[in-house]
């Protein structure tokens, strides 16, 4: 280590949905990187050790360096002349940026979409159908003495969801922590995660639904006939004990993952699950809570709900927002061929898509913001080269339970912040738009510039 | 843009200034208002035109966490009822829980310029914030939910007052808040912990030590003490049970002389028995209001139609999901608070929603002071800010008021006094409850008036005979001077600033606040207090401690 | 000898640490690329560690590499793999209104390839 250090103090990891804000980092400013982070888990770890300054030009077209003007000119054009341009990703960017995003989409009327369409959307759409008893991760921490986790494995994807939240933590009313907890858990497979649990449960692949609708059966009083284990996997007596521990604790939680989401019965599944929940509600105090993946998606739920009145999968073309899952996300937009120009911001849709849809991605102008070159860079027609969020950058953040935190950036990039980027995009698409509008005839003049919230 | 106008021929109401339907010219300079403007000024001629202060919305539900949460929850509230952009707006989508740019322009295109978010979390202040600076043109403030705060509740079984009062003070602070909320103070607890269950009277006690009613003087004694411009803001326990009146009148005699407002009185004043019928006791609390001028009320009227319930109440939105029986979300916030969100709709045939219509509406027709009894629905709970036009039609147009009397449940009205009521709004009173009345509640000096040094928040309406028309829609509204609706149609925008107040404190309460926070929170001691970036253009409010 | 068998992509610890090095780096490449398989199937199907498997269904086809995992950790006739473009190859586009493409549960043919 140099002379140059300088340590963060209650830094913000934004790898995961945890958004863990107790880090400690410590920064080699000379070198500009972080050299340890402390409280972090093994992906934190990674995230800080690896997002180092690399060689690379800020801005390119169709790979050469170019200025950050001209590649904001290009995308403004790029995005301005297609006819149905999509916006993709945001789950690993700030809500400033986010804002900028939803901005454009608006502005030009095309198609915002983020990563939450192919996690938990289908969580969402069980949302709007039968809502949700939840909570912030403190109340869990604080009372919460049955913790059941259904379809996910935090041990390797949210790997302080156990220490700093659900499992281990003592609380105000779990002085004991592990102690003062039962902890089940439900996966088809048995994962790192299953040590940690007391009941393990594994149910055939597929048939999370069936045990889900099987034990709202028995929380209702209904008889379950005995056959449920050759459909489910999972033996009648076994739901049984689950439905008395759900009935009979103080404070029980119900956290999912995307073993739930991606699979057979989709939105169902999530919504057999947060109605189970709600159901309990009758007897003790029940929460559920999906696990949320990358750092800030959920502040992209947040963001273009409050802009749009819609979590994602929305459409501006008529002049203000539709939201149509099916037809207005992504994975959709692209494989049924309707997009022709595609905004990608801190995501990388071209190595996770389905291979119909990438396929499409491939032939249509891509502009992309991203840290690192990945796929999706690859194939760019604009592509800028971005600071970090949290690490470069500050900003706000949504864990996973809708809580905002503020970033605290570990040392300077020389690259621009998505949210710069954005904005220059933003105001340049607004006086593309204008100049189109007035050459239709319409008035309006430069009042807007001046005074629309930027 | 104008630097300088001169709006001419109008027919002006400012009641703060006595000035009622004068013909009288108002001058704008730099977005206040002044004696005199040069001759180059832009003229607006609001010849046949009626012209008002801003509107003030002192209690409804516009921002933040929970606000969010019903937005997602409600695509088919948005579908029907779209936001399109203009060249000079965004784009949204309304409902009764419009996007953020959408309750922004809807609020000016009634002619509000200014709102009150009345319910939020501490831990949900950075995003209240993040959503203000999306809804344009109002100037906005927020009222920061500390009833059920665990620490607080810990500091006031202690005795330890001093504590009580600077962790207070610190609390505002790291929120930016313009006063302390209080929702179904110590329900929290038994919600939560307790399986569901509430406090039913206020001198319960939640624990070995606390009832409703400790907390409740308690925070009404250090908000007067140190003289917060709105000093407090009550909702109180009971909300919505048959009986609650008793609960209502308890609260306020808590009071004593301090000063306090309490929220949506509507839904608290209701007679006969718990799990039965309810009746009206609005002549009841009339009569307390009376006599007591240290108290303010906003009605929180229910408007038939599609509304939506969301309260930081948890367990009396859990007694409406019982009877919605639809979609219910229920969001605990550690230490802090709890939350319900129910989508609900008010039924004219219903006995019980037409009586809560008809005390709203007795409610505003008893009253004898408009500065004391001021215009709500509770946005979105007792239907959305929307209704304003129609309500005020009901206050003013008393023909209209007997029509729409045909259509509801009448055993309802058998059983309450509103068929009697013969009395009609003027439009003064109407500028006193919907612009000088919350203003001078909220201790807001530069809002509700149109005198010398005002904001210049102005609204002109077409003067109309069909008050729900006239007020649909203003011709003009101007927002700190500067033209935002002109014609009818928005010819600019603008963010509107953010009002809050800081009152001091002992930084030591820090030391005091944050080993609890380090053993019961999840985020740290050091990011949870919102730092001064999320203010944008903001203004704070002194709190007149040197006054006293 | 080709089988039908049920493959469900999901993360992995290695998967996460190795996307942060570079999603064009080598040790994602190879993360992605290892196939989590029943040590029973396995034997069925004549494979020990580190044999290539050809992985196909109706949209495309990938090849990776297998690991074992007893039986009680993972079930017979399900395969595990960390997501990535290997899994894409096999990922169907249609989203049932949803928007979400069935990436876990892929019913999936998986023969030996015999180099």
């Amino acid at each position: 280590m140099t002379e140059n250090t300088r340590i963060v103090e209650n830094a913000t990891c934004t790898f995961c949905g945890c958004v863990c804000d107790d880090m400690q980092l410590h920064v080699d400013l000379d070198e500009k990187r972080i050299t340890k982070a402390k409280n972090a888990c093994i992906l934190g770890r990674a995230w800080f050790a690896e997002h180092t300054i690399e060689d690379a030009p800020a801005a390119m077209i169709d790979g050469k360096e170019v200025t950050i003007e001209e590649a904001i000119e290009e995308a403004a054009q790029t995005l301005v002349n297609a006819k149905f341009p999509i916006t993709y990703g945001l789950s690993d960017t700030t809500c400033e940026a986010q804002r900028q995003a939803v901005a454009i989409s608006d502005i030009i009327k095309g198609n915002i979409d983020t990563t939450t369409s192919v996690c938990h959307g289908p969580s969402g759409l069980a949302f709007q159908g039968v809502g949700e008893s939840t909570s912030t991760l403190g109340e869990v921490k604080n009372r919460a003495d049955l913790v059941i986790y259904w379809g996910g494995n935090p041990a390797e994807s949210h790997p302080r969801h156990f220490g700093r939240y659900a499992v281990t933590p003592k609380g105000m009313f779990t002085p004991g922590g592990k102690k003062d907890r039962t902890v089940v858990l439900v996966d088809v497979r048995k994962t790192k995660s299953a040590p940690v649990s007391d009941i393990f449960i594994m149910p055939k692949p597929g048939k999370d639904f069936e045990v889900l609708w099987a034990l709202r059966a028995l929380v209702k009083g209904k008889k379950i006939s005995d056959d449920i284990e050759e459909t489910t996997g999972v033996p009648l007596e076994t739901l049984e004990d689950l439905t008395d521990r759900m009935k009979n604790c103080r404070f029980g939680v119900l956290f999912f993952g995307m073993g739930l989401t991606m699979t057979r019965g989709r939105h169902f599944n999530s919504g057999a699950l947060l109605a189970l929940a709600t159901d309990l509600n009758e007897f003790t105090h029940f929460v559920a809570k999906p696990v949320r993946g990358h750092g800030n998606v959920t502040g992209a739920d947040n963001v273009v709900s409050w802009q749009t009145g819609y979590p994602f999968g929305v459409n501006f073309s008529r002049g203000y927002p539709r939201f149509n899952p099916g037809e207005f996300t992504t994975v959709d937009t692209l494989s049924n061929a309707d997009a022709d120009a595609a905004l990608i911001i801190a995501s990388d849709p071209a190595s996770n898509f389905p291979k119909k849809a990438i396929d499409h991605l491939k032939n249509i102008p891509i502009i992309t913001l991203d840290t690192k070159q990945t796929d999706t860079t690859k194939d760019a027609h604009v592509a800028f080269r971005t600071a970090t969020y949290g690490i470069n950058t500050t900003g706000t953040v949504y864990r996973m339970d809708d809580v905002p935190i503020t970033l605290r950036p570990a040392f300077e990039s020389p690259f621009p912040e998505d949210e710069t980027i954005l904005k220059g995009i933003r105001k340049r698409v607004q006086e593309l738009m204008l100049a189109k509008h007035q050459a239709r005839g319409g008035g309006g003049e430069a009042k807007v510039a001046s005074t629309t919230p930027l | 843009m104008a630097a300088s106008m001169r709006i001419i021929n109008g027919k002006v109401y400012d009641p703060a200034n006595d000035i009622d339907g004068e013909i009288k010219e108002l001058c704008i300079k730099d977005g206040k208002i002044v004696d005199s403007v040069d001759d180059n000024a832009t003229v607006i001629d609001a010849q046949g035109m009626v012209v008002m202060p801003g509107g003030v919305d002192i209690h409804c539900h516009i921002a933040g966490p929970k606000v969010n949460a019903a937005r997602k929850l409600q695509p088919e509230d948005h579908r029907h009822d779209v936001h399109p952009a203009t060249p000079f707006t965004r784009s949204g989508s309304g409902g009764t829980v419009p996007s953020t740019f959408a309750t922004g322009y809807r609020y000016a295109t009634l002619g509000y310029t200014t709102a009150m978010e009345a319910a939020v979390t501490p831990i949900g202040a950075r995003h209240t914030l993040e959503e203000f600076h999306d809804t344009p043109v109002i100037d906005k403030g927020f009222y920061v939910l500390l009833a059920n705060n665990i620490f607080l509740q810990q500091l006031l079984r202690e005795k330890r007052m001093e504590e009580f009062e600077q962790a207070v003070a610190w609390w505002i602070n790291s929120t930016k808040a313009y006063t302390v909320k209080l929702v179904n103070p110590g329900g929290d607890e038994p919600w939560k912990g307790k399986k569901n269950s509430n406090v039913s009277d206020i001198d319960e006690k939640t624990d070995e030590e606390l009832t409703p009613r400790q907390i409740i003087r308690e925070f009404i004694k250090v908000c007067n003490k140190r003289a917060f411009p709105h000093p407090i803001h009550i909702h109180c326990n009971n909300l919505g049970h048959s009986g609650n009146y008793t609960t209502t009148l308890e609260t306020l005699k808590t009071a004593e002389s301090l000063k306090a407002h309490i929220a949506h009185i509507q839904f608290h004043c209701y007679g006969g028995e718990l799990g039965k019928n309810p009746t009206s006791k609005a002549r009841d609390i009339i009569d307390y209001l009376k006599t007591h001028p240290n108290i303010t009320c906003d009605v929180g009227q229910v408007m038939f139609g599609k509304a939506t319930v969301m309260t930081a109440d948890a367990p009396m939105a859990y007694v409406l999901k019982g009877h919605a029986k639809g979609k219910w979300v229920n969001a605990d916030t550690e230490c802090e608070s709890g939350c319900g969100i129910v989508p609900f709709t008010y039924q004219e045939h219903s006995y019980v929603h037409t009586l809560q219509w008809a005390i709203g509406l007795e409610l505003f027709l008893m009253s004898q002071d408009p500065w004391q009894v001021v215009l709500s629905t509770d946005h979105p709970n007792g239907g959305s800010f929307m209704n304003y036009p129609k309500l005020i039609k009901l206050l003013m147009d008393k023909a209209f008021r007997h029509e729409e009397m045909k259509r509801v449940n009448q055993k309802a009205l058998d059983s309450c006094s509103l068929r009697e009521l013969e009395r009609e709004y003027t439009l003064n009173e109407i500028a006193i409850i919907t612009r000088a009345g919350p203003a001078r509640a909220l201790g807001l000096d530069c809002k509700g008036h149109l005198g010398i040094g005002a904001d210049a928040d102005i609204t002109i309406y077409d003067e109309m005979e069909d008050k729900e028309e006239m007020f649909n829609a203003a011709r003009y509204v101007i927002k700190a001077g500067i033209p935002i609706i002109e014609n009818h149609e928005f010819s600019n925008d603008t963010i509107g600033k953010l009002f809050h107040i800081a009152p001091e404190y002992d930084k030591k309460i820090e030391e005091v606040v944050q080993p609890f926070f380090e053993n019961y929170y999840s985020i740290e001691f050091s990011n949870y207090a919102v730092d001064d970036r999320y203010l944008h253009d903001h203004q704070i409010i002194p709190t007149q401690e040197d006054a006293l | 000898m080709t089988e039908k068998m049920i493959l469900i992509p999901g993360r992995s610890s290695k998967q996460g640490t190795s996307l942060n090095v570079g999603k064009l780096k080598e040790e994602y490449i190879e993360v992605t690329s290892t196939l989590e398989m029943n040590t029973d199937d396995m034997e069925r199907l004549g494979l020990v560690d580190g044999d290539q498997v050809k992985l196909s269904n109706e949209i495309g086809e990938t090849i990776v590499r297998c690991t074992g995992k007893k039986p009680e950790d993972l079930p017979a006739g399900t395969l595990f793999i960390p997501y990535g473009p290997p899994s894409s190859q096999l990922m169907a586009s249609d989203t049932a209104g949803s928007g979400m493409p069935l990436s876990k549960h892929m019913e999936v043919e998986i023969e030996k390839v015999v180099s």
